[in-house]
């Protein structure tokens, strides 16, 4: 019972945190200088014609009711039409997510395949080669922009090597090859930064139990070290790098925008960035509102999870 | 010689905060020196030296405009360290403001102001800052402000944790008893005992500014020319990759020299404060 | 010992590397002969080029897609498309058309001269979007009076009308499918669009029915990239062949050298100017303004800018044209009679003020180079970036609350944009109106030739903005390609006599 009733807590607070948020958000979003109506029609349009566009788009109503209905909308699953493409902006969001989504995914992916293998090796000995090499790299790739080691990558990858395009998505329906083959620099560029932190953060957390009694058993067992430490200190160093990854998640997709930027990827990000230049004003609040939910969500999950794992709360109701 | 945890003794150990604090510390001086002197002036451009490569015109070459990359790198150091500087202390002075008050102040306030503050962590900085960029127009102002508002619940939730452990403490309870104000306790005793992982966190935090400010203006958001800035460097150096490959790599090794400089004292200073704990991101 | 190898430290690095090195394999793109891929950097938000702002719209379905009663051909010369024939009265009052028979809108439906009146007065109708329609706002009244006759009544003379008709903006729709034309456009073009995934690309088809000569390639796609460096890597990695109007112009040089390219630097319609506003001082000033021009080397600004390419021009015209007059000597490069002409004016000590600067590379990186020029006169320019086209268009172009902005005009012939009122130049000149209104009424080539030549001399003396260069349009295609337009006299993407030589 307190397990459930703090868990239904932190889903109220979240949720009145989301809806502040949509109030903070509405608020900048209208705060943008220009006016979408006259940004869509352009600079030889006339009076009468930029009133009536702004009739179509509803720009007219008092701020509140637009809010309001804003809000209505996506409470029934509405999040409205496009102003500049005239399409309904989930349709939009989702096709954008079909790049971001993925993207983020293999980054990620891609991250924890380099970063415990690394981690855990310099953990093996620390102070040795192997540790100061993967504590340089690590130091390295955390101080590096990821737009720039996407800027390398086109360079070097793409155009000096000819391996993987250089930009563009060729789309998912003309086959998985060639669409991972358009994801693979970016998730490269995105996982970089996100490699070297959760190195730093395996190797810390296999450190800490490297002397545990467990790990000293198996050793005495017989197994080598290095079998040890996969088998029974990797498991046990595994929750901190997955917090960490879970926490960094929310992040690493709303700040694809650059990477996507310098790949030409229709992602979530360009689609918001651009939307924002033209003063597609519905598309921008929506992919905001968005991305603030996931941070939210996650936050909720997180919690649950600790909830859960946490014999005190779980024992008692 | 390692010790239990894997930190090296003496030496290594020493490693990070030694290098650290010469890298930042060149930098400091170098932003610095540029307010005074640089090789040639960093505005001045001279169109038909324009794209030499290092050694020929200058010794880290020239740009687009013919302008001497060293000067500009030198000006730009001011650029970027200043609006770190600037968006760090912004962030930190409210967040380190808003934790301190968070913990003090007992369950209610508390759990209110992490509430709020769970609201801007939620917003998505990158987009977040454009978004301002594009109500404030572009410019340092809005540079500090977009880095600095996204450290406000960062700093507020590592000064509230910190300082909630020292509340617990056995001289808080003798300082109310000495009929001390919570204000005055919070400031007597709370900071002073957090103030360690604060600097700590200042340093870590100072790094991600200098990235966040490199993002914001090769995107177009930071300070307007002619003032240099590390990130308008590698923005208008994308084009010229392959006919003049100093334009991007200059500018980017001097982002990273830098940010590897603070997270290198950062850790440095972790590591002198507490070094039962490892190097963990 | 197998599963230590397996789930060993290496092993993920090992996977990793397996999965990158099979994609790597595998060709990045495979390509049907037959198919053209052409790279624009804006995408349009909807595909009618007569609804809205019209420059991305037409750049993929003008000709492609739309066609006009007539047609600006790769010369800038009218020629005729759906009209076959037409006669002008010898008051310039009177436009008939003959308009070509057998001619089929891709929903099946028939050309003729009702959906021909309709697309005219769907422009001029007062709830029209057209963003060119003040262009045609001198035809009176459309009639028609059989099925392939159709006659404009003008309410005063326009020379120019012909030209205009020839626009995107100006092509002809069919009534019933007009009102979804934006996102499923359908026209008479020898293309007919099948797809358009928004925010990437717009795929077309070869339209089997179509009544001229046949494309002589099967699909056509419209890709929208908007950075210069991606567009370059698109086209390197063969996902692309065509970038018609090349944003880079510092990367040019390395696609002339490269031997899978044919490359052309050729004339283009925008020219680029730094725009002041004449109300206010010390701009209201002619002495002020022209030695603001004289501090200016128009050849080191390219060079800088554009690296070299692209024309100086002393007036709002562009070279493509052929009433096109160089008329960079009027005020020349000169520091020193600059500052005396500042002297002069009364502002010997000079004075500052402040150029709000559209987010475009042009545009910001003219900026800096005239900051540096101006700072050798005395003036101190303070640089602020604006919002393009968001913050400028209401800040600059309609409030007109600026000293000085760098933009370029991308309209072809748009040299009558100085006697308009209101516009953002402030500038009001009886002798300039008078020329473009004589140009209005010219009867005759040579009057028209000597009405733009008289207005260009008048700018250029008066300079209500900074002349400085026209922009190049840079092609850069596969050198397989043929039958790609050289010059761009229209933004366009005109794919309609493209064929692969292989």
């Amino acid at each position: 019972m307190a397990a459930f009733k703090r868990i239904a807590g932190r889903v109220v607070v979240n949720g009145i945190a989301l809806l502040l948020a949509s109030v903070v958000i509405f608020a900048l979003v209208k705060a943008a200088p220009g006016d979408p109506a006259q940004i869509m029609l352009g600079t030889s349009a006339a009076p009468d014609t930029l009133a009536a566009l702004r009739v179509q788009l509803g720009l007219d109503q008092p701020l509140i009711w637009q809010y309001l209905g804003w809000l209505q909308g996506i409470v029934s699953g509405d999040m409205g039409q496009s102003y500049t493409y005239d399409v309904p902006v989930s349709g939009l969001v989702a096709s954008r997510a079909a790049v971001t989504l993925p993207l983020a995914a293999l980054a990620s992916t891609g991250a924890v395949m380099l970063a415990v293998p690394l981690g855990v090796w310099a953990a093996a000995r620390p102070g040795g080669g192997a540790d100061i090499a993967a504590t340089v790299l690590a130091q390295m790739g955390i101080a590096v922009p990821n737009f720039w080691i996407a800027i390398v990558l086109i360079l070097t990858v793409s155009l000096g090597l000819g391996y993987f395009p250089a930009g563009g998505f060729p789309g998912w329906q003309s086959g998985w090859v060639s669409a991972l083959q358009a994801l693979i620099l970016p998730a490269i560029s995105l996982g970089i930064p996100q490699a070297a932190v959760l190195t730093r953060v395996t190797r810390a957390a296999v450190l800490d139990l490297m002397h545990e009694d467990f790990i000293r058993t198996a050793r005495a067992k017989g197994l080598s070290l290095r079998q040890a430490l996969w088998r029974h200190a990797v498991p046990n160093a595994l929750l901190p790098v997955v917090t960490m990854l879970g926490l960094q998640i929310p992040f690493l997709i709303s700040g694809a925008v650059l990477v996507e930027n310098v790949f030409n990827l229709p992602g979530i990000g360009t689609l918001a960035y651009q939307a924002l230049a033209q003063r597609d004003l519905i598309v921008v609040q929506n992919v905001i509102l968005l991305f603030a939910a996931l941070v939210l969500v996650m936050n909720v999950l997180t919690d649950t999870l600790a909830v859960m794992l946490d014999p005190r709360l779980r024992g008692r109701g | 010689m390692t010790d239990r945890h894997g930190k090296p003794r003496g030496l290594r150990r020493l490693m990070n905060l030694r290098i650290g604090a010469a890298l930042t510390g060149m930098w400091c001086v170098v932003a610095l020196l540029s307010r005074f002197w640089t090789p040639a002036d960093p505005t001045g451009m001279n169109i038909a030296q324009r794209l030499q490569p290092p050694g020929v015109g200058g010794v880290l070459g020239t740009d687009q405009i013919g302008r001497d990359i060293a000067s500009v790198i030198m000006s730009g150091a001011w650029t970027s360290l200043g609006i770190a500087g600037l968006a760090t202390c912004l962030g930190g002075a409210v967040g380190i403001g808003l934790g301190l008050y968070a913990a003090g102040m007992g369950k209610r306030t508390e759990r209110m102001i992490m509430t709020v503050l769970g609201v801007l962590f939620a917003f998505p900085p990158v987009l977040s800052a454009i978004l301002l960029g594009a109500i404030l127009g572009p410019g340092a102002l809005t540079a500090v402000l977009a880095i600095g508002v996204f450290m406000v619940p960062v700093f507020a939730r590592i000064t509230r944790s910190a300082a909630a452990q020292i509340w617990t403490r056995e001289y808080i309870a003798a300082a109310f008893m000495a009929g001390k104000t919570r204000l005055r306790i919070s400031m007597e005793h709370v900071l002073p005992n957090i103030a360690g992982q604060l600097v700590v966190q200042v340093t870590l935090q100072m790094g991600l500014a200098i990235l966040a400010e490199a993002g914001l203006s090769y995107l177009g958001m930071g300070v307007a020319p002619p003032t240099p800035s590390w990130g308008r460097m590698l923005a208008d150096s994308q084009t010229y990759l392959s006919s003049a490959p100093h334009l991007a790599v200059v500018p980017g090794l001097a982002i990273a020299l830098a940010v590897l400089g603070l997270n290198l004292l950062g850790d440095g200073l972790r590591d002198l404060a507490d070094p039962r704990k490892g190097g963990a991101g | 010992m197998a599963m230590t190898t397996l789930s060993g430290p290496r092993a993920g690095l090992f996977w990793a590397g397996l999965i990158c090195a099979a994609l790597a394999m595998v060709p990045a793109f495979a390509q049907g002969d037959r198919s053209v891929t052409f790279v624009q950097a804006v995408e349009p938000q909807g595909l009618d080029p007569s609804v809205g702002s019209p420059v991305a719209a037409g750049q993929v379905t003008w000709q492609n897609v739309f066609e006009g009663l007539v047609r600006i051909d790769r010369n800038g010369a009218v020629s005729p498309q759906l009209a076959e024939s037409w006669r002008i009265s010898d008051d310039g009052l009177r436009y008939e058309f003959q308009l070509q028979k057998d001619v089929k809108f891709h929903n099946g439906a028939p050309f003729d001269s009702a959906s021909a009146k309709f697309s005219i007065d769907r422009i001029l109708s007062d709830r029209s979007t057209n963003g060119q329609k003040a262009l045609y706002s001198v035809i009176e009244e459309v009639s028609a009076p059989s099925p392939y006759r159709l006659v404009l009544r003008l309410n005063r003379p326009a020379s120019n009308l012909l030209y205009w008709l020839g626009f995107p903006a100006a092509v002809m729709v069919e009534p019933q499918s007009a009102p979804t034309d934006q996102t499923q456009p359908v026209g008479t073009g020898p293309f007919v669009v099948t797809e358009w995934r928004k925010g990437d690309r717009v795929v077309m088809r070869a339209n089997a029915d179509y009544w001229g000569d046949a494309p002589e390639i099967d699909h056509l796609v419209a890709r929208f990239i908007a950075d210069p460096q991606a567009q370059a890597a698109a086209l390197q990695s063969g996902q692309a062949d065509v970038v018609a109007e090349f944003g880079a112009p510092e990367m040019f040089a390395r696609f002339q050298s490269d031997p899978r390219f044919t490359t052309h630097a050729g004339t283009g319609e925008m020219e680029v100017v730094a725009g002041m506003n004449n109300a206010r001082p010390p701009f209201d000033n002619p002495d002020v303004r022209a030695a603001l021009m004289m501090a200016i080397d128009r050849t080191q600004l390219l060079a800088a800018v554009n690296s070299g390419l692209g024309t100086p021009i002393g007036s709002h015209f562009s070279p493509a044209s052929p009433f096109y007059e160089d008329l960079t000597d009027v005020y020349p490069y000169d520091p020193a009679r600059a500052r005396a002409l500042l002297e002069k004016a009364g502002y010997g000590a000079g004075f500052s003020f402040t150029m709000k600067v559209p987010t475009r590379a042009y545009a910001q990186r003219s900026a800096e180079i005239l900051q540096a020029f101006f700072q050798q006169i005395g003036v101190d320019a303070r640089i602020e970036s604006s919002d393009f086209p968001a913050s400028w268009i209401g800040d600059v172009f309609r409030d007109t609350n600026y000293d000085m902005t760098i933009v370029g005009h991308a309209e072809p012939l748009d040299i009558g944009i100085y006697a308009r009122d209101p516009y953002y130049f402030n500038y009001h000149s009886p002798a300039f109106e008078a020329a473009i209104s004589g140009i209005d009424q010219a009867t005759t080539p040579q009057a028209r030739r000597d009405g733009y030549r008289q207005a260009q001399e008048i700018l250029a003396r008066d300079v209500p903005a900074l002349f400085l260069y026209s922009a190049p349009k840079l092609g850069i295609w596969n050198k397989d390609l043929a039958g790609l337009w050289e010059n761009g006299p229209v933004p366009a993407n005109d794919m309609t006599d493209v064929h692969w030589l292989r």
